[in-house]
């Protein structure tokens, strides 16, 4: 049996593994990508929780499929907002579309 | 260390492992490769666990569509072959001081707290996650569930509304994008 620390220091190294890529990419496509790591890392722990702490709920389970289903939209909406960036940029650099900062 | 604990372990290098190549490949198509691979691998530990739903569900939604669509818009932006430039040293740096704060701060917290497993054992029969998303009294989930599917449709409209082409109608519009201001 492996204790759930252990599970939850997987979960916290996958999680700044994401916060690593969000700070070092410029990428749109990447950020969107270190995102995606982070919001896993989320799910692992409320599905951990869920299972060995209090097994008589689903609220973790749950939790997790509500998570994988806005992700999934999040994902799909900052695609077309990548594309039609690129269309009137042509470019995906975040620091290439700085219009709205000054 | 019995066969679970070993296999437990070498899943969750797998995952680290490939999420990091992930973050750190200069070819964006690798590094979404790379993604896809950490995502089977944190499939596999929800195998592991014995949630073969939610395992499903990350290999259908995941695997299957998110890492597609990601696959899909780095071809329509051209530039699967190129390099990406390397962040600076100095944004390095400071990242990586961040996030070898936050991992030790995360770390130092859950290890001070003893998580005591419960004795009951998870039951984990799908239909009990179906009764539950259909059920309307206290602690069901009927509501958060039609409200993810307004979600999914608003998701929908929107993504066709701001990826469309103009076909001249916005006239105004169609100049501005198509004379990029770079």
């Amino acid at each position: 049996m492996v204790p759930v620390s252990h599970m939850l220091f997987f979960s916290t190294a996958l999680f700044f593994i994401g916060v690593y890529g969000l700070l070092t990419r410029r990428n749109m496509i990447a950020l969107l990508m270190s995102i995606e790591l982070m919001l896993n890392s989320v799910n692992i722990n409320f599905v951990v929780f869920n299972k060995y702490l209090w097994p008589g709920q689903l609220d973790g389970v749950f939790f997790s499929i509500f998570i994988i289903a806005i992700a999934a939209a999040e994902a799909a909406v900052a695609i077309a907002i990548v594309i039609n960036l690129y269309r009137s940029h042509l470019s995906v650099d975040v620091d290439d579309a700085a219009e709205l900062k000054y | 260390m019995t066969l679970a604990q070993i296999v437990f372990y070498l899943l969750a290098t797998f995952t680290l492992v490939m999420a990091w190549l992930s973050v750190s490949a200069r070819q964006l198509f690798r590094s979404a490769i790379w993604l896809l691979f950490a995502l089977v691998g944190v499939a596999g530990i929800y195998f592991w666990m014995e949630m073969e739903f939610i395992a499903a569900v990350q290999i259908v939604v995941y695997v299957g569509g998110v890492v597609v669509l990601i696959i899909f818009s780095i071809f329509l932006t051209n530039q699967s072959g190129d390099d990406m430039p390397l962040a600076g040293m100095r944004r390095r740096i400071a990242a990586a001081l961040a996030v070898l704060f936050g991992i030790g701060f995360t770390a130092l917290l859950v290890a001070g707290h003893s998580f005591t497993a419960s004795p009951e054992k998870f039951d984990n029969e799908v239909s009990r996650i179906g009764y539950a998303m259909l059920d309307t009294g206290v602690g069901g989930y009927a509501l958060p569930f039609e409200a993810v599917s307004l979600l999914l449709l608003a998701a929908m409209v929107g993504c066709i509304v701001i990826a469309i082409k103009d076909d001249g109608r916005g006239k105004a519009n169609k100049e501005t994008s198509a004379t990029p201001e770079k």
